[in-house]
């Protein structure tokens, strides 16, 4: 059907063919900014643009003249290269500035960067930074609407969406759903976001690592740890092994590398005791050998590159979504 | 509401239009079938079983979102964003005579979308119009192939298609009173 020229005239005239839906937050930093039905807005709207990577041009025009800033004062091949290639799918002028370059080597502070930035009007920022809660900063100065890209040990929401609709492309539902995570959960921003959406969803959550890598306050979330992964991976439908961060670590959390991957490491007789169709996640990069054994990061039930792919089509329906999210400014 | 067209005077229109797409197109003509998200795409697969009936072969079906080809997104600093659902055009388009369907036809600026939409899928042969109501009051140099029914409206009236597919029932509706 055809609609009329402005979307507010598309809200009031009731059109059952147009219907309107919105996320009420103006930034995306954090999963506890989102609601049940705004986390399926968001997978559905996913899937929809899902199909647009399928196509012989692989761009619509629905961001035409939004600026994005993607901020990255940590390294990071996937999660920026996903984010660009979702920016230029939906047509908006997309720059990158990584730390290496930019004046945050001459001891200029992120609000002073954010505010110099928004200066030049930029529609949104897509940020990551080493230090947890730098996004919550950032969106209180800035009018730009802010994307955690991950922010220290903290969040890193868009990737937990990401493996949300990776998890509902082969499982069809996360309600009931027994999910292990393993590895480094003290350090694993990753493992927060899907902790908090996965609960939210109704998935029973079962978090395994070594005692000095779980966080003492784990039992406020709810849910259940163990230090055995042979516990943890006991009927999963999904396994989601976590990457150890030896650059957040600061002290001694684990004896040696090898001896991590003869306790922890996901190897093909743990994949066994789980369900026959689980799912094998990990949010990269993966340390082969420490983490997980080759075989299994390779076999049959890895989604590693789904996830990778799938991660696009999530962060465009995000960037769509957002840029018309919140209140009047 | 006014009842503009029945359920049967709908199959009725339906079935002509089927049989005036094999008068001015060959069988050897490489048809296809793309109807516009929502209600334009179950009335192409009507029209598809029509045409299977008339050609005896299948003519391959899709079906197309337009939401993020519209023009009055992002007019505003911020709004709700229109849902979007996900377009199905399984089968290349190149060369093909595409037959696009909507439900009306108003400002035209749908179509405009959709004929947007549909070149970044490909290089059609040609791409052929067909509504189930013109409601006239078009904005755009825009003009349909094959019209179920032409009714000229006003702007403070409002035409409601309801298909059994989507609504449980088949009926064209004209509401008065919608605010300009």
């Amino acid at each position: 059907m055809d609609y009329s020229t402005s979307s507010h005239q598309v809200v009031e005239s009731n059109d059952s063919a147009m219907p309107v839906k919105t996320i009420q937050a103006r930034h995306l930093l954090s999963i506890n900014d989102l609601s049940v039905d705004e986390i399926m807005l968001i997978l559905e709207t996913a899937e929809a643009m899902k199909e647009i990577g399928s196509r012989a041009i692989k761009k619509v025009p629905t961001l035409r003249g939004k600026t994005i800033v993607n901020l990255f004062f940590e390294s990071s091949t996937r999660t920026r290269t996903s984010f660009e290639i979702a920016e230029k799918r939906l047509s908006a002028d997309t720059l990158n500035i990584s730390t290496v370059g930019s004046s945050v080597t001459k001891g200029e502070t992120l609000i002073d960067t954010a505010r110099n930035l928004e200066a030049m009007a930029p529609d949104m920022i897509v940020l990551r930074h080493p230090s947890s809660g730098a996004c919550h900063q950032l969106a209180r100065v800035c009018r730009a609407r802010i994307v955690n890209a991950g922010d220290g040990m903290h969040e890193h929401p868009t990737q937990a969406l990401l493996d949300a609709f990776t998890i509902l492309a082969h499982h069809g539902c996360i309600k009931g759903l027994k999910v292990a995570i393993i590895g480094d959960l003290l350090h694993s921003r990753v493992a927060r976001s899907n902790l908090l959406l996965l609960k939210l969803l109704g998935a029973e959550v079962c978090l395994c690592g070594p005692p000095t890598l779980i966080p003492p306050s784990v039992s406020d979330f709810g849910v259940r740890s163990t230090t055995s992964i042979e516990d943890a991976v006991t009927d999963a439908d999904v396994i989601m092994m976590l990457r150890i961060q030896k650059e957040r670590m600061r002290g001694h959390f684990v004896s040696s590398l090898r001896e991590y991957f003869n306790v922890f490491g996901l190897t093909s007789a743990r994949v066994e005791r789980a369900k026959s169709n689980v799912i094998i996640m990990h949010p990269g990069p993966i340390n082969r050998g420490v983490e997980i054994a080759s075989e299994v990061a390779d076999g049959t039930r890895s989604v590693m590159l789904e996830q990778v792919s799938n991660g696009v089509a999530v962060r465009m329906a995000v960037l769509y979504l957002l840029a018309g999210s919140g209140e009047t400014i | 509401m006014p009842v503009v067209m029945d359920a049967d005077r709908m199959a009725r229109a339906l079935t002509r239009i089927s049989h005036e797409i094999t008068e001015r197109n060959r069988i050897s003509d490489k048809l296809v079938l793309v109807g516009i998200r929502t209600r334009g795409a179950p009335i192409a697969q009507r029209i598809a079983k029509e045409l299977q009936n008339i050609l005896g072969e299948p003519v391959p079906t899709g079906a197309l979102d337009i939401t993020l080809y519209r023009d009055d997104l992002m007019r505003q600093p911020v709004g709700p964003q229109p849902l979007v659902r996900r377009t199905e055009i399984p089968f290349s388009i190149d060369d093909k005579r595409i037959l696009l369907v909507d439900d009306v036809l108003y400002t035209g600026r749908t179509t405009r979308a959709a004929l947007d939409a549909l070149i970044d899928f490909g290089r059609p042969r040609d791409i052929q119009l067909i509504v189930l109501i013109d409601r006239g009051h078009r904005e755009l140099p825009i003009k349909a192939d094959y019209v179920g029914k032409n009714f000229p409206t006003s702007t403070n009236q409002s035409i409601q298609v309801h298909l059994s597919e989507v609504d449980g029932l088949d009926e064209v509706l004209l509401e008065e009173g919608i605010p300009v």
